[in-house]
């Protein structure tokens, strides 16, 4: 690492100069090289099989919510990768690091690791994956045709990669925040963290921020203005439900991290005192600002997840749901009562026994809406017929994990025994159980659940299988110890330990992530299969399982139009309704049909808001002001563009219709 | 009474934990066998929780399992009903069992918070035995530094860097504060921990029931030398701890005065410990008002200005470049290297202790209801300085 101070400001560079380049950092070199390699590979293969046009043309400038949905799964399934391999550093790290020995990374390397890991895992692996769930499938579960704003669907998407890609800049240009994933001031204020590392936190935050709460946005007035006639509020499917709560819980607490961080960036760019210890500023006001976005964070990321159980236990169970308005209600509940809970992430602070007990009590009373569904999904079972399809075992390994997770949630909202386990190990295993228990199970079993859906092939059982059981073996592996380690007293985002006694413990720690590396190599080995194997997995009849909600109404995957003619809903499982009575596929009566034209702006607006975050972070003044002046000028003429949407003509939705007839005749035939 | 409670329910320790912990008490889980009453205390409570909570968990996870297995498909014989989705006393149940769980350890964590608020004087040192009136705690001021943890013991006039003793069976009082970004106080034999943080005091009771040496460590992640941010926490007869002093007072590191200071403020890692034979009198109160280098306005001064209404545009002229707060010294050291802004001192009154108004009341064991408790921190609020030290306490209490 380079001086503690911060580097001179050139006119044109701004502070970037060579010295940024992480030359004496081997490892990072090679995985530049590697990426390199990677990736003039994959561009020279677009470029030899032609596909720059289809890309562009078919994905980039879609505003199909369908496709959005497919470009935020492999978003975050790229970041997960990245954070996975941040996981694995730093097992090694921990597993090494005894008696005397630094282990393999130094300080500045080891910090910017485990600060990345939370940034990318939440930020860039579990929002994309939820939004882009949510993407999907919300419209087709209400028989919409699209989400209420589709351009703004696609900004959305391009200003989160937009905000990945500033933080994968950061890799090899500069340095990471060394701060933790929180960036607490005073460290990450100008005094103690003056180089870039920081900033590019910021500005990566900042940008996706922006795609975050215009998608939430996007998805509540779709779901409150889009649904298909006679789907009142309580005939919504769940998931729908849940994911009307999430996004209510983004455009609710988005803001208030957009401000934190603003303040922040003034405190470091302008020299205000918001937060820093001396002329008036207080880091205090920070944290509790960060987890006032904070904890309805985490309700953001589960709350559409328990939507997507309640799908598939229902569905796999063969049965209704079982208490529907419980259901709803208890996450209306669990939504409210996020906002009144952010101060038990510091009961260390200093506050008083009162206020202490206030908020442990109210995060207490979270867990009976949460354990009333997870009663719901257990009684959903009961009296039913489980058939145990990946996307059900995903669900029994999700409610068998989750309530370990949240048993030790509820432990650490008792304040006083908060105090022997804040910032432990303990505390680090018991996140981790909840949101892979609950987040990543979730969002396995929703893969599995709807890719049917969206590719018209099922995934491969046995590889399925295998990244099941590694999964869920590699997770209480890698995760008992962990437990174990904060009842012995250790505290997390330690690099070196000098008892060795502990050693054993981050090593089967460390084998848990060797299991759990093998889990998401068979997922990747699953996807590959499929896809190779898809003439034999493949589903004609758009409804593989016996859904019961209107997505599996049409074809798999749906036409670009989702539905030809708008379904009347009558009851909760509406399309299980139509097949129980019978309610016969429209043949006839097609109209043009009015649709969204894709456009290139999102893309455009992200790649120069993109350009302005590189800037501001290297503070290249000219670059930046150059850039923002571009993007308000593009978003203006873009305004002017008047060729927005186009009508698919009747006689091509009949061909489309008339196809998808033959092939369900097929269906029935075979 | 609390105790009591415990030992009532120390049965349910034995039962559902049964299988666990027995495999674990050689591995040295200090969470559960520390050497202090107040960390014992909040042992007790994870297992007392742990075993309410189980109430509920061990029967939802065994449902779990035997449904799974008996309404699998191939499971004919299992009754089927598709279109059962309602019962209003079932809905009545899993509502209420939570609910009453929560009632139950919402009540403990009442109580327990308020008994155990790390503010509040400590009245026993272990169960059955209270605290003298006459008993003084020892007190002790710790400030958090890059990355080294010092330790001011204002009564035998010392202090000591990365060492800390204290004798067996006295309380013991912390006043902690940092030099610059915040760090957790955290000394897991003795008692939870509780953040460090510049500019402010925070306050921290435990007591040793057992002699030893244990280790003490920064729970809050603080930059690149935090890992290595670890002190001796000694355990000592009164005998030993006299002779401790004794030795300390020998230290080779002379006085610590505000130029001893500066220089140790400035950032270090994996610091042997260190004694310092004297102590400047009143630096802790300097190093919380941050005002250790002279010419610096501190806190307490810069506060009781603003609380009569401020100096006004005049107040613009004083704030000299300077550099407090910033860039690499990390702290109040090497003012050269980078130039900020900072109030200088107008007035040179005498530094006012961070410790004002009445000796809070300990906990009063006769009850077992947090809710009658006298405020730890006592009622009488006079400056806006003692509003200042102590962090969200007063903002949110």
């Amino acid at each position: 690492m380079a001086s503690n101070l911060p580097p001179e400001t050139g006119p044109f560079l701004g502070r970037l100069s060579l010295d940024a380049i992480p030359l004496h950092e081997p490892i990072l070199i090679a995985t530049f090289v590697m990426v390199v390699i990677g990736g003039l590979g994959v561009l020279g293969a677009l470029t030899k099989f032609r596909l720059w046009g289809y890309l562009w043309k078919e994905w980039f400038t879609t505003v199909d919510h369908k496709r959005i949905g497919i470009m935020y799964m492999i978003l975050g399934l790229i970041m997960f990768l990245r954070g996975f391999a941040d996981a694995i550093m730093m097992r090694l790290q921990q597993a090494m690091a005894f008696n005397g020995s630094e282990g393999y990374l130094n300080a500045h390397h080891y910090d910017q690791i485990f600060t990345a890991h939370g940034v990318i895992m939440i930020f860039f692996v579990a929002m994309p994956f939820i939004t882009g769930l949510m993407n999907y499938i919300v419209p087709l579960q209400i028989g919409a045709r699209d989400v209420s704003f589709p351009f703004l669907n696609n900004f959305s998407f391009w200003m989160t990669t937009a905000g990945a890609l500033l933080t994968m800049v950061s890799l090899f240009v500069g340095e990471f925040a060394q701060t933790g994933w929180l960036a607490y001031p005073p460290l990450s204020g100008a005094t103690y963290s003056p180089n870039v590392g920081v900033d590019y936190y910021i500005w990566a935050l900042q940008i996706a921020g922006v795609g975050t709460t215009l998608s939430g946005i996007n998805l509540i007035v779709t779901i409150l203005k889009l649904r298909a006639p006679g789907m009142g509020m309580m005939k919504m499917p769940v998931f729908t439900w849940t994911s009307l709560c999430a996004n209510i819980l983004i455009v609710a607490s988005f803001p208030v991290l957009t401000a934190v961080l603003a303040l922040l960036t003034l405190d470091r760019y302008v020299g205000t005192n918001f937060f820093t210890n001396d002329l008036g500023g207080s880091p205090m006001m920070y944290i509790n600002l960060i987890w006032i976005w904070g904890h309805p964070e985490v309700y953001i990321l589960i709350l559409p997840l328990f939507g997507v159980f309640s799908e598939v236990a229902s569905t796999f169970s063969g049965k209704r749901l079982f208490g529907y308005t419980s259901m709803v209600y208890a996450t209306i509940c669990i939504t409210i009562l996020s906002y009144l809970v952010w101060l038990h992430h510091f009961f260390t602070m200093g506050s008083g026994a009162s206020v202490n007990s206030f908020f442990g009590i109210a995060t207490m009373v979270i867990s009976i809406p949460t354990g009333a569904k997870l009663f719901n999904w257990l009684f959903t079972m009961y009296r039913g017929r489980i058939r145990y399809e990946l996307p059900m075992m995903w669900t029994i390994a999700f409610m068998l994990t989750f309530v370990v997770g949240g048993m030790t949630g509820v432990l650490l909202a008792v304040p006083p025994a908060d105090f022997v386990l804040h910032n432990s190990l303990f505390l680090i295993a018991h996140f981790h159980n909840v949101i892979i228990g609950g987040v990543l199970f979730g969002l396995f079993a929703a893969i599995n659940f709807w890719w049917p859906k969206a590719f018209g092939y099922k995934l491969d059982v046995f590889w399925g299988k295998i990244s099941f059981w590694c999964w869920v073996v590699g997770f209480w592996m890698a995760f008992m110890p962990l437990y174990i380690l904060g009842f012995m007293g250790v505290t997390r985002r330690m690099r070196v330990f000098d008892d060795p006694d502990l050693q054993i413990w981050f090593v089967v720690a460390g084998l848990g992530v060797a299991v759990l590396a093998v889990g998401v190599a068979a997922m990747l080995v699953q996807f590959a299969v499929s896809i190779w194997r898809r003439k034999e997995l493949r589903d004609e009849s758009g409804d593989p399982w016996g859904g019961r909600t209107l997505e599996w109404a049409t074809s798999s995957p749906p036409p670009d139009y989702n539905f030809a003619v708008t379904p009347h809903v009558r009851d909760l499982d509406a399309w299980h309704d139509m097949k129980q009575s019978g309610v016969p596929r429209p043949l006839g009566g097609f109209k043009d049909i009015h649709m969204p034209s894709n456009t290139g702006a999102g893309i455009i607006l992200a790649g120069i808001c993109l350009v302005m975050g590189f800037a501001l972070v290297w503070h290249i003044w000219w670059l930046a002001g150059l850039s923002f002046a571009a993007m308000i000028g593009g978003a203006i003429y873009h305004t002017f563009n008047y060729k927005r949407d186009f009508h698919i003509p009747a006689a091509v939705v009949i061909a489309t219709e008339d196809a998808r007839t033959r092939q369900l005749a097929d269906v029935a035939g075979a | 009474m609390l105790s009591q409670l415990y030992k009532n329910i120390a049965r349910f320790r034995l039962l559902p934990l049964a299988a666990t912990l027995p495999l674990l008490s050689g591995c040295g889980l200090v969470l559960f066998e520390p050497a202090g009453d107040v960390a014992q205390q909040q042992g007790d409570l994870i297992i007392l929780s742990t075993g309410l909570m189980l109430l509920v968990i061990v029967p939802v996870m065994i449902l779990t399992v035997v449904f799974a297995w008996r309404y699998r498909a191939s499971n004919k014989e299992a009754t089927y009903k598709p279109d059962w989705d309602h019962s209003t006393q079932l809905e009545l149940v899993i509502w209420a069992a939570p609910l009453l769980i929560i009632i139950c350890l919402g009540a403990v964590t009442w109580v327990s918070t308020h008994m155990l608020d790390p503010y509040r004087p400590l009245s026993r040192t272990a169960p059955g035995k209270p605290v003298a009136a006459d008993v003084q705690p020892l007190e002790v001021n710790v400030v958090a530094m890059d990355w080294k943890w010092l330790f001011i013991y204002p009564e035998q006039g010392v202090a000591t860097v990365n060492e800390f003793a204290a004798p067996v069976d006295r309380p013991i009082r912390f006043r902690i504060s940092a030099s610059s970004v915040m760090n957790s106080f955290y000394i897991p034999a003795l008692a939870g921990q509780i953040y460090a943080m510049a500019g402010m005091e925070t306050k921290l009771h435990g007591v040793f029931n057992k002699a030893g040496e244990f280790v003490g460590f920064s729970a809050n992640y603080s930059g690149a030398g935090f890992s290595n941010m670890r002190f001796a926490a000694k355990s000592l007869t009164n005998a030993e701890f006299d002779q401790w002093i004794a030795k300390v007072k020998q230290g080779s590191e002379g006085t610590l005065d505000r130029a001893a200071y500066l220089k140790l403020e400035v950032p270090s890692e994996k610091e042997p410990a260190r004694h310092f034979a004297s102590v400047e009198p009143d630096l802790f109160d300097a190093i919380v008002n941050m005002c250790v280098e002279p010419g610096k306005m501190c806190m307490h001064d810069m506060m009781s200005i603003d609380a009569s209404g401020g100096a006004g545009v005049a107040g613009i002229n004083n704030v000299r470049e300077l550099t407090y707060d910033k860039i690499a010294a990390r702290g109040t050291g090497d003012m050269a290297r980078w130039s900020v802004r900072y109030v200088a001192a107008l007035c040179s009154s005498p530094l006012m202790a961070s410790q004002v108004g009445p000796e809070p009341a300990p906990a009063k064991t006769e009850t077992l209801r947090g809710l009658g408790q006298q405020r730890p921190d006592g009622a009488s609020r006079k400056t806006a300085d003692a509003a200042f030290h102590s962090p969200t306490h007063d903002l949110l209490s």
